[in-house]
């Protein structure tokens, strides 16, 4: 194990503003996309399924 | 062979198989970016020279190798659509580009975080940072292209043009940075990780993995979702749209 | 076969005649683009050189893609384009052809301006003559990789925008090899490698782009 505690482990060795920032981005990006595919997903299924009874009226 | 390429290379089947691999792979991923991660921050030693802020790699690495490789991937798919017009080669591109901007914009900025501490400014004008900016122009301007085109078969086929331009371009421009670099000096400074430790290779190379296995997931599920648009007047969409 | 390629040129540069005001536009932009940064920055000789070739090769990649969105527009409009597509030449020898028509109403222009800009930048004869020769090798780049643009984008909304996003990252080599050939001189260092990598690659470029936006072309007009 590298970390006596846990705030050692945020601290980073002083670096933790950059680790950190670095990986707390990555996470809100990847989760964004992930967000957005699905609601893309659903959003066309939803979108082809109204013009779908449209067409059929 | 041939047969079963073809057979999946209909989008019919392949919206099937796509939905099959999904999961695994999107799971695969999750698993191993838990795995990369626990190797990274638990298991990997304080790197002497750089301390803790070294541990950017297992993200910083792996993201710029997945930006570059999504967009040869992109313009492989580009080819191949361009050479047999198979609709769903373009489609892949499509599906690709948007993972590879985020990859590629993941990597500068942590390219930037990590050069903060490092070299002591947050971006310098060196080579590897530049074009990989430069990259990031390309993704934009190919997915610009995109946005603009209304007609499905032109925007495909002109985006799969300008990525196989810009791929042709991508080394030359790497090339040119560099030489531009060693002209003006002062920027040439590299993270001195020539020794690297064997079990933060490990990490970073499962982190990789990670990431690869993730931008499989997200472009299968956003080809996917191409497929169904492009096809909702066949038989088979309509079937799935039934409630 | 080359015939052909003549005839497009030729033309070109004849609608370009009559429609003067239309490409004294972009020279004009090219002059004053250039003008703006020492009124930015300051008028200090020496800053003034050291920024002079790199802000006047930025000036003119920006001017050759304001001249570049109307490359096919006209012919688009008018019709004339789809008859010279049917036409039974190769439709490689008509994006050449334009391309190299671009050049010289767009191009060789800016050679003749540049002297003067580069003495308003302070720049010693030796540099000045070496950014001439720089932009003489890479605004032909500029035409033909913008040409590959202006196929791509025609008849879009926004096509002249959208232009510059697409075109400006593969404009980076001709912008670092000529701009460098010049700060070698400066720097004493001499330009000749600088100037046969961007000779390389606007050969690489003439090679290449044609083939591209031709086939850019029956994408952009079928």
């Amino acid at each position: 194990m590298q970390w006596a505690s846990w705030s050692d482990f945020w601290a980073m060795g002083g670096y933790g503003l950059y680790v950190w920032g670095s990986y707390l981005v990555t996470f809100v990006a990847i989760v964004l996309e992930i967000i957005l595919l699905r609601h893309g997903r659903k959003d066309t299924l939803k979108r082809l399924r109204r013009m779908r009874r449209w067409e059929e009226q | 062979m041939a047969f079963n390429l073809y057979y999946y290379a209909a989008p019919a089947t392949f919206y099937g198989l796509a939905g099959r691999l999904i999961p695994w792979f999107a799971w695969g991923a999750a698993v191993l970016a838990v795995i990369g991660l626990y190797i990274g921050f638990f298991v990997a030693p304080t790197d002497f020279q750089q301390g803790e802020a070294y541990r950017v790699i297992f993200i910083h690495v792996p993201a710029a190798w997945m930006g570059m490789f999504i967009y040869l991937v992109m313009a492989f798919w580009s080819a191949i659509g361009l050479a047999f017009k198979t609709r769903l080669s373009f489609m892949m591109a499509r599906a690709l580009a948007p993972t590879g901007a985020l990859f590629t914009f993941i990597s500068l900025w942590t390219g930037a975080l990590w050069g903060k501490p490092m070299w002591g400014a947050w971006w310098v004008w060196d080579a590897r940072l530049t074009s990989t900016l430069i990259l990031l122009f390309l993704y934009i301007g190919i997915m610009a292209l995109w946005a603009a085109i209304d007609d499905r078969n032109r925007g495909d086929k002109a985006g799969a043009l300008l990525t196989l331009i810009g791929a042709v371009n991508v080394p030359i421009i790497y090339f040119s940075v560099q030489w531009w670099n060693t002209l003006h000096q002062g920027a040439s400074i590299k993270p001195s990780g020539t020794s690297m430790d064997e079990i933060m290779l490990t990490g970073m190379l499962i982190m990789a993995f990670a990431a690869w296995f993730y931008a499989i997931a997200a472009a299968l599920t956003r080809v996917r979702t191409l497929i169904l648009e492009r096809e909702r007047h066949t038989d088979w969409v309509k079937r799935i749209l039934e409630p | 076969m080359l015939r052909f390629t003549l005839t497009v040129i030729r033309r070109d540069l004849l609608l370009a005649a009559r429609r003067r005001g239309d490409w004294l536009t972009s020279q004009f932009f090219f002059v004053m683009v250039v003008s703006m940064f020492p009124l930015g920055i300051g008028a200090d000789p020496n800053m003034l050189r050291m920024i002079g070739p790199g802000v006047v090769w930025v000036a003119a990649l920006l001017a050759s893609l304001l001249s570049l969105s109307r490359l096919f527009a006209d012919d688009h409009r008018d019709g004339s384009l789809e008859q010279m597509l049917l036409s039974p030449e190769p439709t490689v020898l008509l994006t050449l052809g334009k391309a190299l028509a671009h050049w010289l109403i767009y191009g060789i222009p800016l050679l003749i301006i540049t002297p003067v800009l580069g003495i308003q930048f302070a720049l010693p004869g030796e540099a000045i003559l070496i950014l001439v020769v720089s932009l003489l090798i890479g605004t032909p780049i500029l035409s033909l990789l913008g040409s590959v643009g202006a196929a791509l984008t025609l008849g879009l909304r926004g096509g002249g925008v959208l232009l510059t996003l697409l075109i400006l990252p593969l404009y980076v080599p001709a912008l670092i090899f000529g701009a460098s050939a010049v700060d070698a001189t400066l720097a004493g260092t001499g330009a000749e490698a600088h100037l046969s990598l961007l000779a390389a690659f606007l050969v690489m470029c003439l090679l290449i782009s044609p083939w591209v936006a031709a086939a850019a072309l029956r994408v952009s007009v079928d």
